[in-house]
C-alpha cells in the first residue's frame, strides 16, 4: 500500500522472504515502513528525539519486567525487597539505576520531543491526531511514573501517593467516593499498593499500543520537517535506511553517554534522599516535592489558592495542549519563518521552566508570586498570543520546496 | 458481522417476513440481542469497578478505643483510625476561650466550637488536611502552631485554629471531626 514509487530491497527476492510474505506481509511493512521509507531530506537533530523515546520504552519495559521479577508488592515487603535489589540480587543495583534514572531520562526526550513539535507546528492540519495520540502517551507516562514512584514505598511514594490521589477529591459531590475507590480502603494502604504494581505493570503496554497509532498516523502524511512545508515530490526525499537509522544511531550513542552518566555516577542526582525513610503514614515530611518533571504543573496546582480551581488549573494545563491545533491560528507551520511567534515561544520555554523551579521551592513569598504570574503567562501564551499572532504576525516568504534550501547551501 | 441497518435490511430480500410498518423480524432480534448482550457487559464491568472499593477486611477494621485517663491538660496524642492519624487534645482553659471566641471570627468553613466537641476539653478530629491529605503540624509543643494556635499542614500552607476549623491557606474544610462516644469518662471509642 506504499503511495510513493516503492522499489523494494533486493533481500526481498530472497526465497524465505518471498514465502513468508505470501502469508504475512511483514518484510514488506519493514521494508516500505522502515528501510525504503521516504523521509523529508531536511530532518535536523531535533527530529532524534522520537526514536529515542522509543529506545527509552523498551529500556523501560526490559529493566521493569526484570525488577518485577524481585519486588514485593506489599507495605509490609516491598522497602525491603528494594533494598534486597539494591544489595543482594546480582547487579539489581544496576537494574535498578536503569530504570530510576530511565524514567527521568524518558521525560527529558519527550519533553524535548514536544518542544520540537510546538517550535516547528507539527500539531497542525493534517498531524492533529498523531499529536493527541502524542498527548495520550504523555499522559500515560505520567500515571505510570507516578505509579512506579510509589512501589518502593518509602516517604515520598506514600505521600506523593497521598497527595496525588487526594486531587480527585476536590471533584464536587463524588470527589470522596473516588478517592476511596482509588485507594481501596480510608487511606494509601496495602490495597493501593498492590493496583498500583497491577497497573505500573499494564500501562507501559498501552503505551507500546499507542506509540504503534502514533506511528501509523505519522506515516500517513509523513514527518513534518524544519521547514514545514510539504514534500512536492521525489526529489524532496530520502529513504530512512540508511540516512536516517545512521543518524539516530549516532545520537543513541550520544544519548547513551548521558544516561550513562546518571546512571553509573550520579544515579541520586534526580532523586529525593526522603525515598530512603521507609513510608510513615502519621508523619508527613516537612516539604513534599514530585519528581522533577511533575514540577511545572505542581507549581500551577499550588499557584492557586482554591482547592478546586488549582486541580481543574492543573489539569487545564495539558487540556490545552489538545485544542492548540486550533488555537494557533497562523497558516505557517515553522517557528523558522515566524519572527514574532519565536519570542513567544521562547518566553513560554522559560515559563515552563520558571514554573519547574517554583513547584520545588516552598509555596511562599517570591516563588509563590512568581509562580502565579508564570501560571497567567502560561495560559495567555495559548488562549491570546497564539490566536493573536496567527492575525497580526508577518511571517517570512516560504521556500519553494524542501530541494530548493538544501541544494543552494550546499552549492555554496 | 451483519450490520444491523433498518433501511437495508427491510428491503433486502432475504431480510425475512416485514410488518406493514416496514419493520422486519429480525430488527427486533438485532435490537434486543444488541441491549442484551450490552447490558451484561455493564453488570460485569460493575463487578470489577466494585473490586476495587474497600472490601469487607477493610471495612472491618473501622473502630478503635483510646484510653484517656493518662492524659494531662495541654497534651495531644496521635492514635490509628483507619489507617490515619486521629489527634486527641486534651485542650486547656484558655484553648477552649480561644476557640469559643472565635467562633465569631470570619470562618470560611463556619462552624461553632461548641458543635464540634462532646466534652469542651476533648478535641478530636482526623489528623489530615482537608486540602490533599498530609498530616499537619502542632501535636508537639514544638511543633509549629500556625498563625491561629492550633495546626499547620507544611504541605501547601493551611492554618488550623484550636477547634480545628480551617483560617488559611488552600484547604477548604475544617478538619474533620469522627464519629466517637464515650464508653466512660476516660475511654474513648472512635467509629
Ligand atoms: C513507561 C515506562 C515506565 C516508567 C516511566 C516507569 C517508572 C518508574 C519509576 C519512576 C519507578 C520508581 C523508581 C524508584 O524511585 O525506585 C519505577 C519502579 C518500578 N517499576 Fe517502573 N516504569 C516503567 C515501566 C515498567 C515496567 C514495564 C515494569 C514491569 C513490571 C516496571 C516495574 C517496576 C518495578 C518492579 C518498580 C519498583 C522497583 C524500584 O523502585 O526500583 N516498570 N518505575
Ligand atoms: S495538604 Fe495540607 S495544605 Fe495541602
Amino acid at each position: 500500500m506504499a503511495k510513493y514509487d516503492y522499489v523494494p530491497s533486493p533481500f526481498m527476492s530472497n526465497p524465505i522472504v518471498k514465502w513468508v510474505d505470501h502469508r504475512l506481509p511483514i518484510f514488506e511493512m519493514v521494508d516500505q515502513q522502515l528501510i525504503k521509507y521516504p523521509a523529508p531530506r531536511n530532518l535536523n537533530y531535533w527530529w532524534n528525539f522520537g526514536s529515542l523515546a522509543g529506545v527509552m520504552l523498551v529500556v523501560m519495559i526490559l529493566s521493569g519486567i526484570f525488577l518485577a521479577m524481585n519486588y514485593q508488592p506489599s507495605t509490609v515487603a516491598a522497602f525491603d525487597s528494594v533494598e534486597r535489589i539494591m544489595r543482594d540480587v546480582n547487579y539489581g543495583w544496576l537494574l535498578r539505576y536503569m530504570h530510576m534514572n530511565g524514567a527521568s531520562m524518558f521525560f527529558v526526550v519527550v519533553y524535548i520531543h514536544i518542544a520540537r513539535g510546538l517550535y516547528y507546528g507539527s500539531y497542525k492540519a493534517p498531524r492533529e491526531i498523531l499529536w493527541w495520540l502524542g498527548l495520550l502517551i504523555f499522559l500515560a507516562m505520567m500515571a505510570t511514573a507516578f505509579m512506579g514512584y510509589v512501589l518502593p514505598w518509602g516517604q515520598m511514594s506514600f505521600w506523593g501517593a497521598t497527595v496525588i490521589t487526594n486531587l480527585f477529591s476536590a471533584i464536587p459531590l463524588v470527589g470522596k467516593s473516588i478517592v476511596t475507590w482509588l485507594w481501596g480502603g480510608f487511606s494509601v494502604d496495602n490495597p493501593t499498593l498492590n493496583r498500583f504494581f497491577a497497573l505500573h505493570y499494564l500501562l507501559p503496554f498501552v503505551i507500546a499500543g499507542l506509540v504503534l497509532l502514533h506511528l501509523w498516523a505519522l506515516h500517513v502524511h509523513g514527518s513534518n520537517n524544519p521547514l514545514g512545508i510539504d514534500a512536492k515530490g521525489p526529489q524532496d526525499k530520502i529513504p530512512f535506511h540508511p540516512y536516517y537509522t545512521v543518524k539516530d544511531a549516532f545520537g543513541l550513542s550520544v544519548f547513551l553517554i548521558i544516561y550513562a552518566y546518571f546512571v553509573f555516577f550520579n544515579p541520586y542526582m534526580l532523586g529525593d534522599p526522603d525515598n530512603w525513610i521507609p513510608a510513615n503514614p502519621l508523619v508527613t515530611p516537612p516539604h513534599i516535592v514530585p519528581e522533577w518533571y511533575f514540577l511545572p504543573f505542581y507549581a500551577i496546582l499550588r499557584s492557586v489558592p482554591d482547592k478546586l480551581g488549582g486541580v481543574t488549573l492543573m489539569f487545564g494545563a495539558i487540556a490545552i495542549l489538545f485544542v492548540l491545533p486550533w488555537l494557533d491560528t497562523s497558516r505557517v507551520r515553522s517557528g523558522r519563518f515566524r519572527p514574532a511567534f519565536r519570542v513567544f515561544f521562547w518566553l513560554f520555554m522559560v515559563v515552563t521552566v520558571t514554573l519547574g523551579w517554583c513547584g520545588s521551592q516552598p509555596p511562599e513569598g517570591m516563588a509563590l508570586t512568581i509562580g502565579q504570574i508564570c501560571t497567567v503567562l502560561y495560559f495567555l501564551h495559548f488562549l491570546v498570543f497564539l490566536p493573536l499572532l496567527g492575525w497580526f504576525e508577518r511571517p517570512l516568504p516560504l521556500p519553494a520546496s524542501i530541494a530548493e534550501p538544501v541544494l543552494k547551501s550546499a552549492a555554496k | 458481522m451483519a450490520q444491523p441497518g433498518t433501511s437495508t435490511l427491510t428491503t433486502s430480500p432475504g431480510g425475512g417476513r416485514q410488518h406493514e410498518d416496514g419493520t422486519a423480524r429480525r430488527d427486533f432480534l438485532y435490537l434486543s440481542a444488541t441491549a442484551f448482550g450490552a447490558t451484561g457487559a455493564v453488570l460485569t464491568g460493575w463487578a470489577f469497578i466494585s473490586s476495587m472499593n474497600p472490601s469487607a477486611d477493610v471495612l472491618a477494621l473501622s473502630s478503635t478505643e483510646v484510653n484517656l485517663s493518662a492524659m494531662q491538660p495541654g497534651q495531644a496524642i496521635t492514635v490509628v483510625w483507619r489507617g490515619k492519624p486521629v489527634f486527641v487534645r486534651y485542650r486547656t482553659p484558655e484553648e477552649i476561650a480561644k476557640a469559643k471566641a472565635d467562633d465569631k471570627a470570619d470562618l470560611r468553613d463556619p462552624e461553632l466550637d461548641s458543635k464540634r466537641v462532646q466534652k469542651s476539653q476533648w478535641l478530636i478530629l482526623v489528623g489530615v488536611c482537608t486540602h490533599l491529605g498530609c498530616v499537619p503540624l502542632g501535636q508537639k509543643p514544638t511543633d509549629p502552631h500556625g498563625d491561629f494556635g492550633g495546626w499547620f499542614c507544611p504541605c501547601h500552607g493551611s492554618h488550623y485554629d484550636t477547634s480545628g476549623r480551617i483560617r488559611k491557606g488552600p484547604a477548604p474544610k475544617n478538619l474533620e471531626v469522627p464519629t466517637y462516644t464515650f464508653l466512660n469518662d476516660t475511654t474513648i471509642r472512635i467509629g
